[in-house]
């Protein structure tokens, strides 16, 4: 009883560290394990103390007392591995030139490394303390408590998932999650082409590059242009292929087709054909001097050099391209269909078209609307498409290291691959993110998948 | 629709029938064109005699072997395309290796952060890859790693964890738990479950993953452009891309000969297991 008027009205302090603070608890905020040694599960004990005794060693091993002089950081004398991280993430270094110089996007990724496993640490430690004082709380209300085995047995029972899967997620902490941080915290550094390490140290500039964008109108107006044209763009490329697709498969549904088949395999093509070869084939046709296609009509039209007409092609081509994929999948779903949902119409006297779009196109849409998002989102970041068909030209002067037809990011790869503006070009990640993710995490709190796990 | 039918028709309605008929098919027809058209225009490049853009024409008028005999001595295609190959084979095993086992885990198991590592692979998978391009670069510095195809397999392995374990778990649920459960009843541990009853059913999604992920080096662009320098040590993507790189009318119908060599086995691979991909496709949508 008093165990269940417990977890009732605990607090959210209460629920995590328990309903009060134990002796046992408060050992093991201390020295992890203590507290459980002192509830008599020794085997536990010793499991949260060798934690907390490698990463000691680990510390102690790597620092200077150990391995004799540091190269390259000074200042940072007798720390070891976490110190000097945490140490190199704060200065971002403090000597340039010389031999001993510090390099500051290395200094900041040892940083990032150490800060993430002691965080694996404080997450530990939290659990430890949380788990010798539930123990000694529970010991207290009922008289028993969990023996190290039992717990053992439990942990070795999910052993086999954390096994399999550490190095999947070794891989993404270095690959993936590690990049991520890396890159936002870039961007509130001066890391560009005047700041360029080795040879020179990069600073926090905290927010100074984010006011560059709302304050300096070359910035401000590339960012607005730029954005709104990767969005038109975005926007046009998916519903195009959309109903293009739609379009392909319904028609070539048919009853009066014949070879469905032979038909269907030729419009699936240029899904085939990789993307890269299509583009730069179709930026050599669509050439204004030497490409065939002008030389076959006997004009001379700009279609890649003029602002407008270079954006009307580029979604043209993306049409060309995209097709495929969705007739495809319109063809498999409209395959699929529960046809007696017709009936019903035809009772009421609904024609061919009425049925199409009053019954079929609701019931498809809410079918394809997950993979829609994900397409646009897809497109919001198709590198690609731009750049092999025009790398963002015609140029527009009024733009900062942008042409007419770039989206964000092929934007951002200029930044970095040209010019060397990390910071500018991190910020603009972190807008995509923004964007992309807030898309992204509204569709998936909707599907099944995610409500059931 | 029958020639009974035919038959029964009034006079306009034949008439109609007619107009619709020529309809339809002057409508596929121009798609099938439209499409065709550049695809034979670059095969017919390929063959053409010129090295420019002007001169070459979609049915080549005097064939010739020549573009593909240039390629080989001229560039260093041989080892781009030997790099690529052994990029996508060894991603590709990486990856149904990888793939499939964090799909298991996932879809058949319980285990204590659970929810949280499903959670925190979906938002990673809504970061643009591309963001941390300059951290994977100073760590392959680092590392030593710069200027090595095969460490591409790192990051393609590591890329395509995140979408593809939510593919495969999507998959995993339409098949009964009760195959895992006589399993542990026979006396099988987990790892015998996963070898002997799981992995023989995820068969066809763990070919989706296989074929999907064994043509992403092909033609990805970004990566290796960042990560290797020297001419030899490059991928085919960045190679094709540098020959026509600004000197599109000199070296064009060497890039249509060497893309030929590249896309045409794609194109034929993709068209053979459209199934796959289709259902691959479509599996994961639903449910993912």
């Amino acid at each position: 009883m008093e165990l269940l008027y417990y977890k009732k009205n605990a607090t959210r302090r209460q629920k995590i560290i328990g309903y009060e603070m134990s002796r046992a608890g408060w050992l093991s905020v201390f020295v992890m394990g203590l507290g459980q040694f002192r509830n008599r599960q020794k085997g536990k004990g010793f499991l949260f103390l060798s934690i907390q005794l490698t990463y000691i060693m680990v510390e102690i091993l790597t620092s200077s007392l150990v391995q004799g002089s540091l190269q390259g950081q000074p200042r940072a004398w007798g720390y070891g591995f976490f110190m000097r991280g945490i140490w190199g993430f704060i200065t971002l270094g403090e000597t340039t030139g010389g031999r001993f110089r510090d390099n500051s996007p290395v200094l900041m990724i040892e940083g990032l490394i150490a800060i993430l496993l002691l965080s694996f640490l404080v997450f530990i430690w939290i659990y430890n303390v949380k788990d010798a004082n539930n123990t000694a709380l529970m010991y207290n209300l009922t008289g028993q408590r969990q023996s190290s085995k039992a717990y053992f047995k439990e942990i070795g029972e999910s052993s086999f998932a954390y096994v399999v899967s550490t190095p999947s997620l070794i891989l993404l902490l270095f690959v993936a999650i590690m990049p991520i941080f890396f890159a936002f915290f870039i961007a509130f550094t001066n890391y560009d082409a005047y700041h360029s390490p080795p040879a020179d140290l990069i600073d926090w500039v905290g927010f100074a590059n984010f006011g560059k964008i709302v304050n300096l109108p070359g910035w401000r107006t590339t960012f607005v242009g730029v954005a709104s044209w990767t969005i038109i763009w975005a926007t046009l490329a998916t519903f195009t292929t959309f109903f293009g697709g739609l379009f392909l498969a319904v028609l070539v549904n048919n009853h009066r087709i014949v070879c469905k088949k032979i038909w269907r395999t030729i419009f699936i093509l240029p899904w085939a054909i990789p993307g890269m070869v299509s583009l730069l084939v179709f930026k050599n046709f669509f050439n204004q001097t030497y490409g065939p296609l002008n030389q076959m009509l006997g004009l001379n039209i700009p279609w890649l050099n003029d602002p407008m007409l270079a954006k009307v092609t580029l979604i043209a081509i993306n049409f060309w391209l995209g097709v495929p994929y969705f007739m495809m999948l319109m063809t498999g779903i409209l395959t699929s269909f529960d046809k007696t949902i017709y009936d019903a119409a035809k009772v009421d006297g609904a024609n061919r078209q009425q049925m199409f779009w009053k019954v079929t196109f609701p019931i498809l849409l809410s079918q394809v609307m997950p993979l829609l998002i994900m397409s646009f989102a897809a497109n919001f970041n198709n590198f690609g498409a731009v750049f092999f068909l025009t790398n963002g030209s015609p140029r527009n002067v009024a733009y900062e290291y942008a042409g007419h037809t770039d989206i964000l990011i092929t934007w951002i790869y200029k930044m970095t691959k040209d010019f060397q503006m990390y910071n500018m070009a991190s910020i603009m990640s972190i807008l995509i993110f923004l964007i992309i993710g807030g898309i992204s995490t509204w569709n998936f709190m909707r599907t099944d998948a995610f409500k059931e796990e | 629709m029958g020639i009974y039918k035919w038959k029964t028709m009034g006079h306009m309605e034949r008439i109609k029938e007619i107009i619709l008929y020529t309809g339809i098919y002057m409508l596929l027809l121009l798609v099938a064109v439209a499409i065709l058209y550049p695809v034979i225009w670059i095969v017919g490049s390929a063959f053409n005699e010129g090295s420019s853009l002007a001169s070459s024409t979609a049915i080549p008028r005097h064939p010739t072997l020549h573009n593909f005999v240039r390629l080989f001595e001229e560039t260093d295609y041989k080892k781009w395309y030997m790099n690529t190959l052994m990029i996508a084979v060894l991603n590709m095993i990486a990856s149904v290796i990888l793939t499939g086992t964090m799909g298991y885990v996932f879809a058949r198991l319980k285990f204590a952060g659970k929810r949280f590592g499903l959670l925190s692979i979906l938002i990673l998978q809504m970061f643009p890859s591309f963001m941390g391009l300059i951290a994977i670069y100073v760590l392959f510095l680092n590392f030593g790693l710069l200027n090595q195809p095969l460490a591409l397999v790192i990051i393609y392995g590591a890329g395509q964890i995140p979408y593809n374990t939510w593919l495969v778990k999507g998959y995993l649920k339409n098949v009964p738990l009760s195959l895992d459960e006589a399993a542990y009843i026979d006396g099988a541990n987990k790892l015998q479950t996963y070898i002997k009853i799981i992995l023989p059913v995820m068969f066809p999604i763990l070919t989706f993953v296989a074929v999907t992920q064994f043509m992403v080096p092909w033609f990805d662009f970004i990566l290796p452009s960042f990560l290797i320098t020297s001419s030899d040590k490059k991928t085919l993507a960045v190679g094709l891309y540098e020959l026509i790189n600004g000197q599109a009318n000199n070296n064009f119908t060497m890039f249509a000969a060497g893309s030929v060599l590249v896309a045409g086995p794609v194109a034929i691979l993709y068209l053979f297991l459209q199934k796959y991909l289709v259902e691959g496709l479509s599996a994961g949508a639903n449910k993912g």
